[in-house]
């Protein structure tokens, strides 16, 4: 079984719509979609869910008033600002360290398990699908990252599947590094921008790091010839493949508008570039 | 006053507003807080006058005090201590710099130490005062840079703010304290999806926002319906428009070969002014 | 000498479990007296730091050798600071894989076999 990532470093650059093109061609897979933080996938595999579970993780601070003396030992003691001056922690601030209850001399501080999000298991006409949402301004440390990718590792597992199309998270931090540790090819889509080239350099470094092999995709290549060309040079100076080149293309926006893959869509020329990248995927 | 510009969805255009708001107004400070991959130097290219190492305190153990005692492992929330016979191991991504086994040593044999886990750029361009975190490629904390990089706010000017995307905690720190939050989106299923994200996360913060449409449709008469039925505050709208695209490949703000943006622009500030002039 | 298997269930007759830090039980066998502890882990719901965790607590049962499918780098630094000797890769019964490492047929793991955070479920 292989594990596939689609990432960029930069967001916007066509991360969902070549994951969703790849779940459409590759066979006898699972889908997961480890963007946990505005997740995308499900809007192109129109996803049937069959199982919802609550993420528990960390915890928050509590002060109870009634015991509160205002002496203020948490607040001095607390580094993330999340105590108030009336002694109220603030969830959003508050990162669970837990050192607020254990300086109170009143006891006054109890730590609260925090429900940081939902991840779903569900069934699309492609395959089973593993999604998650976290809450709004939740930590995204990575764990909830890491339960999708651990569980649909183990789905592909029990179905015997042969390969975990993954859609990665923009950013080089935790989410990204638990996407990537361990999978057995990260797959770079860039566009041709500065920025974006900046930002995927970034995460070939990360990749180099973690030791995953990478391919590159340029989308919408024909917005600036000259600085793909740029990046065809980046690749071969790194020994990175450049496996497609995808045309801005209107088919590409008609189709997450109608909520589908590309691939259904697309036909001539644009579907034989994903075809080809499907091929320089698995080979 | 604080005007963070931010988004659910990545690659909407946060860093080409922020930018040209910025170019517009001249006298102000630029803040790119997207620590794992700022991007607003690309456009500004401000002189860097100065570099400096982000750190973290992170514990270190006097070996002629520690016992052994495991406390400072019992205490850590986010297991980033192990104690065996005769050694303490530190795995520092897990550190959250919280400072409790420090202060809970019951032999005071641990002391903070800095460690870098980035860099600090400052300079300036046509009286944009430009400051940048960078984080170290395989760090996984940017939250604590995003906090040093706000702390470089000068009071009692205006301060934009680069946001990363998401909705989760880097977006959040980034944020949070802002008098007034731009949300970018651009009119797709994904750009719509994250913005409702993104607007109840700010509502939840309690910060005034208003968004800017980016790659817009000139007869696009569904979003602003849409906007106006959710009372959405739309601000600006940014056309799909090929110059600007070529424009934003080469790295070139796209007020300088189209000076009437330029007004647009300073009429946003405005109205973030007066919206913010109002709000509680 | 102690060794400890990490185990899908309490008997010889169970299935190693593959992951160390997440496994649901470590099952210690002293090879002097034949006697067999069944350690229910911990760590099998944390959301964070099981294989440190449950690193530690080989120590300070006093385990040397420990046979497992897959441990990750914060595990295995744990592992080697505390002077234990690990075997990954190891699959089928209990009762097999102890059988295999007594005949000299498991050669100890110089490097960690996974990433981090593989064993998360």
């Amino acid at each position: 079984m292989k594990q596939i990532l689609v990432i960029s470093g930069k967001g916007g650059t066509g991360k969902t719509v070549l994951t969703g093109a790849l779940a459409a061609l590759a066979p006898n897979k699972v889908m997961a979609d480890c963007d946990v933080d505005a997740a995308n996938l499900y809007l192109l595999l129109n996803p049937s869910i069959r199982e919802k579970h609550p993420f528990q993780s960390g915890a928050s601070a509590v002060i109870d008033p009634a015991l509160c003396s205002r002496c203020g030992q948490c607040s001095a003691a607390c580094r993330f600002d999340a105590v108030s001056r009336d002694f109220v922690v603030n969830p959003i601030a508050c990162e669970g360290c837990g050192l607020c209850a254990r300086v109170c001399p009143a006891g006054a501080v109890t730590m609260k398990e925090n429900t940081a999000g939902d991840w779903f298991v569900s069934e699309t006409r492609y395959g089973p699908f593993v999604h998650a949402k976290l809450g709004l301004a939740e930590e995204n440390s990575g764990k909830l990252v890491a339960k999708v990718r651990e569980t649909a590792g183990e789905i592909a597992e029990s179905k015997a599947a042969d390969y975990v199309i993954i859609d990665g998270p923009p950013g080089i931090g935790c989410p990204v590094i638990a996407s990537l540790s361990g999978v057995d090819l990260a797959v770079i889509v860039t566009e041709p921008s500065l920025s974006a080239i900046h930002d995927a350099e970034r995460v070939m470094d990360l990749a180099k790091h973690f030791e995953v092999p990478v391919k590159l995709v340029v989308n919408k290549w024909d917005i600036n010839p000259a600085v793909t060309e740029d990046i065809q040079k980046l690749c071969d100076s790194r020994h990175v493949p450049l496996i497609g080149q995808i045309p801005f293309d209107r088919v590409v926006v008609e189709s997450v508008l109608a909520g589908e893959p590309v691939t259904e869509r697309a036909d001539g020329s644009l579907k034989e570039e994903f075809i080809k990248i499907w091929e320089a995927v698995r080979s | 006053m604080i005007i963070s510009v931010a988004s659910g969805k990545g690659g909407t255009g946060k860093t080409t507003v922020a930018v040209n708001l910025a170019l517009a107004l001249g006298d102000c400070q630029l803040l790119d807080c997207d620590v794992e991959e700022p991007n607003a130097q690309v456009f500004l290219k401000a002189d860097i006058r100065a570099r400096e190492p982000a750190t973290v305190r992170v514990p270190e153990i006097d070996y002629q005090k520690c016992d052994f005692c495991g406390k400072c492992r019992d205490v850590c929330a986010y297991h980033a201590l192990a104690v065996l016979p005769g050694k303490v191991l530190f795995f520092p991504q897990m550190c959250h710099s919280c400072g409790a086994c420090e202060m809970l040593c019951p032999r005071k044999a641990i002391r903070e130490t800095d460690r870098t886990i980035g860099e600090i750029e400052t300079g300036d361009r046509e009286g944009i005062r430009f400051v940048q975190g960078k984080l170290n490629v395989g760090e996984t904390m940017a939250p604590p840079l995003i906090r040093q990089v706000k702390s470089r706010i000068e009071p009692n000017s205006v301060a934009i703010l680069d946001a990363p995307p998401g909705t989760s905690c880097p977006m959040v720190t980034a944020v949070r304290g802002s008098d007034f939050c731009i949300l970018v989106t651009e009119p797709t299923p994904f750009g719509m999806n994250d913005l409702h994200l993104a607007i109840d996360t700010v509502k939840k913060l309690g910060i005034p926002y208003g968004v800017v449409v980016n790659r817009a449709e000139a007869d696009d008469l569904k979003t602003r319906d849409y906007f106006k039925s959710n009372r959405i505050p739309l601000l600006l709208k940014i056309p799909l428009d090929r110059k600007i695209a070529e424009l934003y490949s080469i790295g070139t703000p796209f007020i300088g070969p189209m000076p009437e943006y330029r007004e647009k622009f300073r009429a946003l500030f405005k109205t973030i002014s007066e919206t913010v002039k109002v709000s509680p | 000498m102690k060794i400890a298997i990490t185990s899908e269930g309490r008997t010889l007759d169970s299935a190693v479990d593959p992951r160390f830090g997440r496994c649901g039980y470590f099952l210690i066998i002293d090879t002097d007296t034949d006697k067999v502890e069944a350690l229910q882990n911990p760590g099998t719901q944390q959301t964070g730091g099981a294989g440190i965790q449950a690193g530690q607590l080989m120590a300070s049962k006093g385990v040397e050798v420990v046979l497992t499918g897959n441990m990750g780098p914060n595990a295995f630094q744990v592992i080697q600071s505390a002077g234990i000797k690990v075997v990954t890769g190891v699959s089928g019964k209990i009762s097999e894989a102890l059988r295999a490492y007594k005949d000299g047929k498991l050669s100890p793991a110089e490097n960690p076999s996974v990433g981090s955070k593989s064993g998360m479920s």
